[in-house]
């Protein structure tokens, strides 16, 4: 239905994408849990700006901006936005407490919509007069907010099997200890039924994954009682780290990251030596982001068509299967190849990773990329050790500064590849870099050009720049320098734009987004006298004092021309006062214009600048043209 | 005369100190023709072989001497005989002389195209130049050399000369060295180009064996500011060599056509949704974007009108630390910038920017646009391309970067965090040390399997299959050479020499199938799995589960658990040697069942296996259930039990039971 036809000519073509597209053989519903209590709407940080940052905010910001990232990457996921510790409620059950959100043209689970993004990026401002917000358990009454909304959710993520589905309730909450306003018996049964209820949805093949926000100064304590619920144990609680940041941003981004699921690409085993062969998972980190698929639509109902592909015999141009065989053109023959036999080709190896032997980093140069890299973490979940293994390796390489050669046996695409060791880089906004290794695809001799040799110079050096030259352009360097660079810090601004335009059009607006180019160079800073000077002091130094003086002279000298533009000129000349000695209308008009020759022809349409090529007819004709005849 | 069209003269040394490396030379030289019976049809080739037993060049009956040598092939353009030759070629017992085959080479090519085709023929000389070549009538041999360059410059001729030598026993070091200034000094005094390899896997890299004419992806400034750009080119460095696209084949053709192409045509038809039958034609289709479950129809006119369109150029955004890019983000094939051939300016501005990088250890950050017209830009790293050769100026390699949306920031558990049991033990951390340091791929800079002359072993495959099966249509495809297994497997040799560090690695760590984790077919990971420790522990996580008191759901799981267990021990069992784990295991169980009360769950299961196995070799295996008193649970032993102790006795013999 909607294929792209183009992709489906070349067969290498749909390994290629097999590559760049992450598996997603599952689905995903997910049900995000806000708490909407009081306490999430006080401020989490008192700025003297005016509005004040809460915890509520940094939720909802979370939650939209992963549902932009999935209606673009992911848009078969199903969603459901629930808040609860409400003053309203909605929901199927009529539980108190509890805000199923939604908007129009819609089910509570679904995808997400261009309107469902819209909207709750809005919900704040009138959340207090539509929705309302209080404590959901207060002592002296049996109503149990939490619990209301985990059945809710639950209730929520019913439909689809459990197999084919992943099902995840993703809780917001910066409060952690819901039952701490009652007390006595209450207080036991609540927490009991609470936690069996949490027990029972998981049982039900759902997850429950907490986001805790805290305060700077006052740290959410998982121990007291999510823990339990979430069926953490031991090391699990100390190794459970509670976003906080002293700036929220920071905070914003480590739940945005942990939003994510991770989704590996496969598990492959690693051969290292003999008969030591461990089990790793790989991650696609980094694949460019392409617009998306298109479907081709019916212009006049806007509905989609059916592409039908069949096959049909160039001879004979009869309808024929699809074939097995292919062939290729060789020596005037043709030599046939089945299926059987190109796999057979391309199966060199068993689908594992062979370890090969190190080399110092520095033999890895820059120009070793073909394609984008791949990450491998190790797992001990069928062969225990392989961790261990991993991790005595990883260290070895960083300490030798050394990366693995390894050959990856892909069945559809076997490759040379070198893992290089990348330790764990954490900042202020959680894990930067994950401690692992990438796997970076080498090219083979016949995938490397040596350009550089086309525009040797024969019997003489080529010039070199000398030491106060470089001098001028370290400085320059530093004068330039982006201190904070980070990679992908930029937006892709031709998919924001695609993205911007195609939100509005689904919602019907009439104006296009502007979109902001991040990626055109700092004007303003460039002109700061310091990089200016330092840039002519540069200038100077490689060009010397005239060169804008000097290209403008070529530049003229160009324009008034070579030896072959002067001739040109030359001869247009004689042309128009040739062309001038004929009265050519008169010519035209007697049907004259036979009698000429190709040359006398050819002065008029040289002094029109008319093409002089064709046949004496095709001059004529042209003649004729211009005249208006 | 075609516009790329090329000749090439390969100058082959046969003599005997390259009987060794031949096959190599065989197949590659072969490879290079029949990519050009592929890619370059019209492609000239000439085979030149000194060190034969022969002689046989017009030189020699011209004006004497030039022994040893063999014009194999005079320059023609390539056909299927040219594999011929060129896959068998003959061994020969001689030292020839590597000037006197250059000079034929020159000669050959002087004599067939005269002034003409400058610039497009190529002499191509394999030989381990390991003996010392004639001294000449006149002057000294680094005139010879001059003389020989001079006249290659005349006539446009390139040299490309790959110098093998594998081991070097008892070889004149004195000779040699004297050889390769000699080969240096034709690669100062005219466009000349000596690679040495090593190994026979490198040979096979070694030469280009296709020809692609490179194209400029733009031609234009840098620009650093609006005031100071610099005139630069930019190619691909990188670019993926595909297997072949295959045509699909047609047998519809009838025989006694000569000019049937064989071929099947792939043809779309777009069919509205509501009636099957009709065809949509093409002005009526419009594109459909996704954007979550909307599809938004545009028409690519006002895709046009709406779409991000900069303007060309390549703009410098700044410099920074190197360490702030990491190497796993290049995302693509490489580009190489250029400063614009004979600008000396351009030359000297880019030699300056990238030795102050080099010296500084920064990158620069460019934002492209290549064409006018291009859809989007491209964010990329700039790194210094230092030329070591004194007649190439420097350059840049260009790589691209991520956008925030091709990035996705998992997050990953620290190593530190996970339990003792996975992190290794001072002992097993120095056994690792050591693999990383001795399994050495590059030892004192003789660097092996370099991506730079390390071919790729799937298209050297395809294009000998190719030429097999151009000979015996049924031919199968071949092993893989051995040559080419030093890519895809670890190397015998090396890991032989460091046999006591492997060792020692291997004997430190143990790996071991996880009880938990259902089988997996697979048992590559380890000759011999510690039996013992898994039997032991597929009981004891069945007992610690059944002994499990806060949920009756344990009990059915660990039931379950087990039921699975057994089975995979007896699928998985080779000749009965799981019999005695898969026994222990279903003591455990019937154990289990008796006091958890479930003995109708532990018969339906033994009667199920029985029923599945009786008639299979595994049939053994419930003879030996009734010698270990494994029989079904009785009503006595557990009242919930419709079996009695007389039918749980008979088990297997009487089956006819219900329950």
């Amino acid at each position: 239905m909607d294929l792209d036809p183009e992709g489906l000519f070349r067969d290498d073509s749909d390994s290629e994408s097999e590559f760049y597209r992450e598996k997603d053989s599952t689905k995903e519903f997910v049900v995000y849990l806000v708490d909407a209590s009081p306490k999430m709407f006080g401020a989490a940080r008192s700025d003297e700006d005016e509005k004040p940052e809460t915890h509520f905010h940094a939720a909802i910001n979370c939650i939209s901006q992963s549902l932009m990232a999935q209606i673009i990457g992911r848009s078969y996921d199903e969603v459901a936005v629930c808040f609860f510790n409400t003053k309203e409620k909605k929901n199927l059950q009529d539980l108190n407490g509890v805000y199923v959100f939604n908007v129009m043209d819609r089910e509570c689970l679904d995808r997400p919509t261009a309107r469902l993004i819209k909207e709750l990026s809005y919900v704040e401002d009138r959340f207090m007069s539509n929705i309302g917000s209080r404590y959901g358990i207060v002592s002296g009454s049996r109503e149990n907010s939490l619990y209301n909304a985990l059945w809710v959710a639950q209730a929520l993520l019913r439909k689809g099997s459990a197999k084919s589905v992943s099902k995840r309730i993703l809780l917001f909450t910066n409060e952690d200890d819901p039952f701490g306003s009652i007390t006595g018996a209450t207080k036991t049964d609540m927490i009991r039924m609470t936690l069996q209820r949490a027990k029972d949805t998981q049982d039900l093949g759902i997850s429950i994954e907490l986001l805790p926000l805290s305060w700077p100064d006052e740290e959410f304590n998982v121990s007291i009682f999510y823990a339990e619920l979430l069926g953490l144990e031991g090391d699990d609680i100390s190794q459970f780290l509670p976003s906080a940041g002293e700036i929220l941003e920071d905070m914003t981004d480590q739940l945005r990251k942990r939003m994510f699921k991770k989704r590996k690409v496969k598990t492959i085993r690693f051969s290292i030596a003999n008969d030591i062969c461990i089990e790793v998972n790989t991650y696609a980190l980094i694949r460019p982001t392409s617009p998306g698929q298109i479907m081709w639509l019916d212009s006049v109902t806007n509905l989609p068509l059916k592409t039908e592909r069949s096959f049909i015999c160039a001879d004979t141009g009869a309808l024929v299967q699809e074939p097995h065989t292919y062939f290729h053109p060789y020596k005037n023959e043709i030599i046939k190849f089945s299926m059987d036999e190109l796999s057979k080709i391309k199966n060199i190896s068993d689908g594992q990773l062979h370890l090969l032997g190190f080399k110092p980093l520095d033999c890895l140069k820059d120009y070793h990329n073909l394609r984008p890299s791949t990450f491998i973490f190790p797992t001990d979940e069928e062969i225990v050790g392989s961790t261990r293994i991993f991790i005595a390796l990883h260290r070895s390489m960083l300490r030798f500064q050394r990366f693995a050669l390894a050959f990856y046996g892909s069945l559809y695409h076997p490759q040379l590849v070198a893992l290089v060791a990348q330790d764990e880089i954490t900042s202020s906004s959680g894990q930067v870099e994950p401690p692992g290794m990438h796997m970076i695809y080498l090219p083979y001799s016949d995938d490397i050009r040596h350009v550089e040799e086309l525009h040797m110079a024969v019997d003489a050096n080529a010039p070199r720049a000398t030491d106060d030259q470089i001098k001028k352009a370290s400085a320059l360097s530093r004068r330039i320098d982006l201190k904070d660079f980070s990679v992908c810090q930029f937006a892709n601004p031709a998919l924001q734009r695609h993205y911007g335009i195609l939100q509005a059009l689904a919602l019907g607006e009439d104006e296009m987004p502007e979109i902001k180019d991040e990626t055109l160079p700092d004007e303003e800073g460039l002109s700061r006298p310091g990089i200016v000077r330092a840039l002519q002091e540069f200038k100077i130094s490689v060009y010397g004092e005239n060169h804008d003086q000097e290209e403008a002279n070529t530049a003229a000298a160009k324009g008034s021309g070579s030896e072959a533009s002067r001739k040109r000129k030359a001869m247009a000349e004689t042309a128009a006062r040739e062309s001038a000695s004929y009265d050519w209308a008169d010519l035209a008009e007697n049907g004259k214009l036979k009698d000429l020759t190709v040359v006398e022809l050819k002065y008029y349409l040289t002094a029109h600048n008319l093409p002089v090529t064709g046949k004496k007819e095709a001059l004529i004709s042209r003649i004729l043209t211009h005249l208006g005849k | 005369m075609a516009r790329n069209k090329e000749a090439v003269v390969l100058l082959l040394d046969v003599g005997p100190s390259m009987h060794s490396v031949l096959s190599e030379v065989e197949s590659v030289c072969s490879m290079l023709v029949q990519k050009k019976l592929i890619f370059g049809k019209s492609d000239e080739v000439g085979v030149v072989l000194l060190g034969t037993d022969d002689t046989c060049n017009e030189l020699q009956k011209e004006v004497g001497g030039y022994e040893h040598i063999v014009v194999l092939r005079n320059i023609s353009v390539v056909d299927g005989n040219a594999v011929d030759f060129l896959q068998n070629l003959p061994r020969g017992n001689f030292r020839g002389d590597f000037i006197d085959a250059i000079v034929v080479g020159i000669d050959l090519l002087i004599k067939k195209f005269g002034p003409t085709n400058k610039g497009k023929q190529r002499i191509c000389l394999m030989t381990d130049a390991r003996y010392p070549i004639k001294a000449p009538y006149e002057g000294t041999k680094e005139d010879q050399v001059n003389t020989i360059s001079q006249m290659m410059q005349t006539h446009g001729i390139r040299l490309d000369c790959i110098v093998i030598r594998e081991k070097l026993p008892e070889a004149d070091l004195r000779v040699m060295e004297e050889n390769d200034n000699l080969l240096d000094q034709f690669s100062r005094k005219a466009i000349a180009k000596i690679v040495h390899v090593d190994s026979s896997t490198s040979l096979l890299g070694a030469l280009k064996t296709r020809n692609i004419s490179p194209v400029t992806v733009f031609r234009g400034d840098l620009e650093l500011s609006s005031t100071m750009k610099i005139k630069v080119w930019v190619y691909k460095k990188t670019s993926e060599e595909k297997f072949p696209t295959l045509k699909k084949y047609s047998d519809k053709a009838p025989s006694s056509d000569k000019f049937a192409t064989y071929e099947v045509k792939v043809d779309y038809e777009y069919k509205s949704m509501e009636d099957p039958d009709k065809v949509v034609p093409p002005e009526q289709r419009i594109r459909g974007y996704r954007y979550g479950p909307q599809v938004v129809p545009i028409s690519s006119a006002e895709w046009e009108a709406v779409k991000f369109k900069p303007e060309k150029g390549v703009k410098l955004l700044g410099f920074t630390d190197a360490s702030n890019i990491l190497r796993h983000y290049y995302m693509k094939d490489v580009y190489i910038f250029v400063p614009e051939p004979g600008n000396k300016k351009a030359i000297v501005a880019v030699s300056a920017i990238a030795r102050a990088m080099k010296d500084m250890n920064k990158s620069a950050i460019l934002r492209c646009v290549w064409r006018q017209g291009q859809g989007n830009v491209v964010i990329g790293v700039l790194r210094p391309n230092i030329s070591s050769v004194d007649n190439i100026p420097d350059s840049f390699y260009f790589n691209v970067l991520p956008f925030v949306e091709d990035v996705r920031e998992f997050q990953f558990p620290s190593f530190s965090s996970f339990p003792s049991s996975w992190q290794p033990n001072e002992q097993q951390q120095e056994a690792a040390d050591n693999l990383v340091k001795m399994l050495d791929l590059a030892p004192s800079s003789k660097e092996v399997l370099q991506p730079d002359y390390t071919p790729n072993p799937v298209l050297e495959r395809f294009y000998h299959f190719l030429e097999l099966k151009s000979k015996q249509p049924d031919a199968d495809v071949p092993p893989l050479d051995g040559s080419l297994k030093r890519i895809t497997e670890p190397n015998p040799a090396v890991f032989s020499h460091h046999k006591s560090v492997i060792d020692n690695f291997c004997k430190n760590f143990e790996l071991k199938e996880n009880p938990k984790k259902k089988k997996s077919s697979k048992r590559a990971w380890r000759g011999k799995p510690s039996t013992f420790s898994e039997k032991e522990e597929g009981v004891d996580d069945f007992e610690a589960m059944m002994a499990r008191r806060d949920s009756s759901k344990w009990v059915s799981k660990a039931i379950k658990d087990m039921q699975n267990h057994v089975s995979d021990l007896l699928e998985n069992s080779y000749d009965g040697d799981a019999y005695s784990k898969a026994i222990e295991c279903l003591v455990a169980l019937r154990k289990g069942c008796i006091l958890e009360q479930e003995p109708k769950e532990f018969n339906r299961y033994l009667l199920g296996l029985y029923e599945k196995w009786k008639d299979t070799d595994l049939a053994n295996f419930f003879e030996l259930l009734s010698s270990k008193s494994l029989t079904l649970i009785s009503q006595k032993e557990a009242s919930d039990s419709n079996v009695t102790e007389e039918e749980a006795k008979n088990f297997p013999v009487k089956t006819e039971l219900k329950f």
